[in-house]
């Protein structure tokens, strides 16, 4: 269960004003402009069998929409996203475009600036007329009952398709909100006001899908019965578990996972009131590090040092995280693996690393040199794995791959007949919009499934 | 460095770019910031006769491009909505005070030999350079037997033009309309007349966009629209082929032309002088971005010149004229193929697209480092330009040149020619 640090000592509530913090968590990439949009939709070059489409895991017609916002068609390109990803609007919010489309777009190559695709992303959904009703239908009804375990991305994704194909879905989420990582795992200032909520609201205009909440596989249902009660399943239910450091002194209070602790904060009416520690030191180097290490600057804490145990080239946050990152305040320390966590009952005091380096056989090794740093709160962002329970009242459990999470074929099913899988339960990169590529395609291939059997 | 003066029907200014009758010629204020800022001479807008027209409100219509860069630009205005006096008054006032720039009246009366004969005497009499007479105005005058009106009959012309030289000894320019078929025959009446000089284009016949909430055309007047006079740099090219048809006409070969019709930096006065302008006029681009556009005029030509060696207008004027030809004398054995530089080529795959959907799939698309490589199907290509006009990279696509050892070869003597002749 969440464990949430305590106020002692140096952890304190109200580190800053409201005003202040309201400040910091504001928008981090603001709705373009008109003018803006003019400009930045100017510079799409219309590329034949374009790299950024390509470079997009849902494969987004991204020359066909920027040609639509450039011609002032921008209801029809906000229809082009969702057609082919009905998250568009959280993807263009978080998605790390930096290493996807943006990465892959040809104006890097003499320019060094790529189309500022995901903003522009963000423009034409949010400028989807309602006025002209919802772009998207159902087929008739055929009758065929489906199970989508966990309201997140993925799960969304792949219940929105089947609604569409005209399948009855009824999603069963753990927790008592929709959204998945888009409302518990996502930095606060990269998706303001309630935009995960909204955008759930926005999917489920479809029809034909229903959701029921504080439902968790392996404690209020087992994968048995929805396999007797569904035509098909698909389990999109995250990986609810973290690593551990597996050191001295990190069961000692003050010692947090981020994941945790951001799930607290994106809920907490005023985040104010959240415990800030004064002195903060995040373990790991990934997306979620960055997000922890950058919000607690946000929240008020003196120092934020990320510690990595290799070097900054291989952090996995792309390099404008890590920019943000910095530029945020946040101090880097690489080559440094966590050795003990010191303190007692009452809070810790500092945390010990040894320094690492690569050897000869390019293998990273500790050395023996000790670097110490003052600490109030540890967060550990190093990872996260599957739960262990969900699957404990199941006699037939799907099988896992190496890297103990769902193993899934080409056409995302498990080893089980008709269970599906897909988002960060499977192996990849762990990205919203993979997720949703994973259940379109999931979708597609239950419901190709399903079409076999009404033959 | 090279000396940009320039003598123009013995008209002297010190340098060749005249803005041209319209809006920013309108009255001595806008003429003297000119002046200060270095334009070598104007056209004064047309006067007429009192009582002066008077103008509509919404005068401007634009034809943008994607990112509301200005291609085209059109008016409804009319001639000068000042009174005849005033205007006489300011341009008498302006030519003493820049005796070195040019300072040409731009006029326009009904097609009356009286009318004419009244209005010459007293611009003379402002110790102007000369005039220069308005047959090409598209929009409301036309309408009143005026402008265009006159351009489109060629008798008028000459007619007009014979009175001016009749009873005026200010050097005459007529200014032509483009809304004709052929360019030649206004500019042949005029010479008949006795003009001195012809100046074009006018501006073109135009509706610019329709408004789609309103339906009307624009620039919108209380919900409806008429055509305006089309400029700006979409009209650039359309100027540039009517101005070498009379440069390379031999019967108006020698009847020297002030350049008109989009000219909106160095380089595209630097080619009306080469097809045959001995001088250019300026409106549009001054319009768009002001005066102090004379800058780079007279700056980019005079390195340009230097960078080839011509030390002054007349070393380079008319020099494209002996290579603008008709497309029967054409060398239909040369032969060029694209070619893309790779190093250059940001793998957009415009080039495909536009040679495989549109023209002659020459063009190989490879799965490459993940990416796509473009190349030339050397036997397919036709060498049409299309892959290097789509590109948006300046040096990925390069046209090259193909010896294969054939002599020169014209339609008029190729042997699929029916009426062919002989070498």
């Amino acid at each position: 269960m969440r464990r949430v640090i305590s106020l002692k000592n140096n952890i304190q509530s109200n580190r800053l004003g409201d005003v202040e913090i309201v400040e910091n968590f504001t928008d981090i990439a603001p709705l373009l402009t008109e003018k803006q949009v003019l400009v930045a939709s100017e510079r799409c070059l219309f590329c034949y069998d374009a790299p950024c489409i390509n470079a997009c895991p849902t494969e987004i017609d991204i020359p066909l929409f920027i040609r639509k916002i450039n011609t002032g068609n921008v209801h029809g390109a906000a229809k082009e996203i969702l057609s082919a990803n009905i998250l568009g609007g959280s993807c263009a919010r978080v998605c790390p475009t930096e290493t996807l489309c943006e990465d892959a777009c040809v104006r890097n190559t003499h320019e060094d600036a790529p189309v500022s695709i995901g903003r522009l992303q963000r423009y034409a959904v949010e400028h989807l007329d309602p006025a002209r009703g919802y772009p998207f239908t159902r087929a008739q009804s055929t009758g065929k009952q489906i199970a989508v375990v966990g309201a997140g991305p993925a799960g969304l994704a792949c219940a929105h398709r089947l609604a569409r194909e005209g399948h009855a879905v009824t999603i069963y989420e753990a927790a008592t909100k929709p959204g998945g990582l888009n409302e518990y795992g996502i930095a606060q200032y990269k998706l303001v006001n309630n935009y995960a909520q909204q955008e759930v609201e926005f999917v489920l205009q479809i029809g034909g899908i229903d959701i029921q909440y504080a439902k968790a596989l392996g404690r209020d249902f087992n994968l048995q019965q929805l396999r007797d009660t569904h035509d098909a399943v698909f389990l999109g239910i995250g990986m609810g578990d973290t690593n551990g450091l597996n050191i001295p002194g990190e069961t000692l209070p003050g010692v947090e996972d981020a994941v945790d602790y951001i799930s607290e904060l994106r809920q907490v009416d005023s985040l104010s009131q959240l415990p800030v520690g004064k002195n903060i030191v995040v373990i790991g180097a990934g997306m979620t590090a960055i997000d922890i290490a950058v919000q607690s600057k946000k929240l008020g804490a003196s120092e934020v040092t990320m510690v990595y145990r290799r070097d900054q080239q291989a952090m996995g946050a792309s390099e404008h995280e890590q920019e943000l990152a910095q530029t945020n305040g946040v101090r880097f320390v690489c080559n440094a693996q966590p050795k003990q966590i010191l303190g007692d009952e009452n809070g810790i005091n500092s945390i010990e690393f040894n320094r690492t380096l690569t050897n000869e056989q390019g293998k990273l090794v500790a050395t023996d040199e000790i670097i110490s740093i003052p600490c109030d709160v540890v967060f550990k962002a190093i990872g996260q794995k599957l739960h262990p329970d969900f699957l404990q009242q199941d006699n037939q459990r799907p099988d896992l791959c190496k890297s103990g999470r769902l193993a899934v074929d080409d056409t995302y099913q498990t080893s089980i007949p008709g269970v599906y899988a897909g988002g960060d339960c499977i192996k990849g990169k762990d990205l919203v919009v993979e997720a949703v590529d994973h259940g379109n395609k999931a979708a597609l291939a239950i419901h190709h499934l399903l079409q076999q059997e009404i033959k | 460095m090279a000396d940009l003066s320039s003598e123009f029907l013995g008209i002297k200014c010190i340098n060749p770019f005249w803005l041209a009758s319209a809006p920013p010629t309108d009255k001595a204020y806008n003429v003297i910031r000119a002046f200060e800022a270095g334009w070598g001479g104007v056209v004064w807008k047309t006067l007429g006769e009192d009582p002066a027209p008077i103008n509509v409100s919404s005068r401007y219509g634009v034809h943008y491009g994607q990112n509301r860069q200005v291609l085209g630009f059109n008016n409804i205005e009319l001639i000068t909505d000042r009174s005849l006096q005033i205007n006489l008054d300011e341009i008498t006032q302006v030519k003493k005070d820049w005796p070195d720039r040019a300072m040409i009246v731009s006029l326009m009366v009904p097609c009356e030999e009286e009318s004419w004969k009244a209005i010459l005497s007293k611009v003379e009499a402002t110790g102007a350079d000369g005039i220069e007479l308005n047959f090409g105005c598209p929009h409301g005058m036309p309408e009143r037997g005026m402008g265009a009106a006159v351009g489109q009959v060629p008798e008028y012309i000459e007619m007009v033009t014979r009175w001016c030289k009749q009873y005026c000894s200010l050097p005459v320019i007529v200014k032509l309309t483009p809304n004709i078929t052929d360019i030649r025959l206004p500019a042949e009446a005029a010479l008949r007349g006795g003009a001195d000089a012809v100046s074009l284009i006018n501006t073109i016949n135009s509706i610019t966009s329709v408004n789609l909430d309103t339906m009307s055309p624009e620039p919108s007047v209380d919900g409806k629209g008429t055509h305006g006079g089309y400029c700006g740099p979409a009209v650039k090219p359309i100027a540039l082929s009517m101005l070498s048809e009379i440069a390379r006409s031999p019967v108006t070969a020698q009847l020297p032309i002030s350049g008109i019709g989009g000219i909106s930096n160095w380089r595209d006065a630097a080619e009306f002088i080469a097809l045959g302008a001995a001088n250019v006029q300026v409106c549009t681009a001054a319009m768009l971005f002001g005066f102090k556009i004379i800058d780079d005029l007279c700056d980019g030509l005079s390195d340009w010149m230097d960078e080839k060696g011509y030390e002054s207008i007349d070393d380079f004027c008319r020099m494209a004229i002996p290579n603008t030809t008709d497309w029967k004398h054409l060398n239909m054995n040369y032969k060029r193929v694209a070619y893309i530089d790779q190093d250059n080529c940001i793998q957009c795959g415009r080039c495909f697209a536009a040679c495989e959907d549109t023209s002659h799939q020459s063009i190989l698309k490879t799965a490459k480092n993940g990416g796509n490589e473009y190349t030339v199907i050397e036997k397919e290509c036709v060498g049409c330009n299309l892959c290097q006009v789509t590109c948006p990279e300046p040096n990925a696509i390069v046209m090259l040149d193909i010896d294969e050892g054939k002599e020169h070869l014209s339609w008029l003597h190729h042997p699929a020619n029916p009426y062919r002749e002989a070498k």
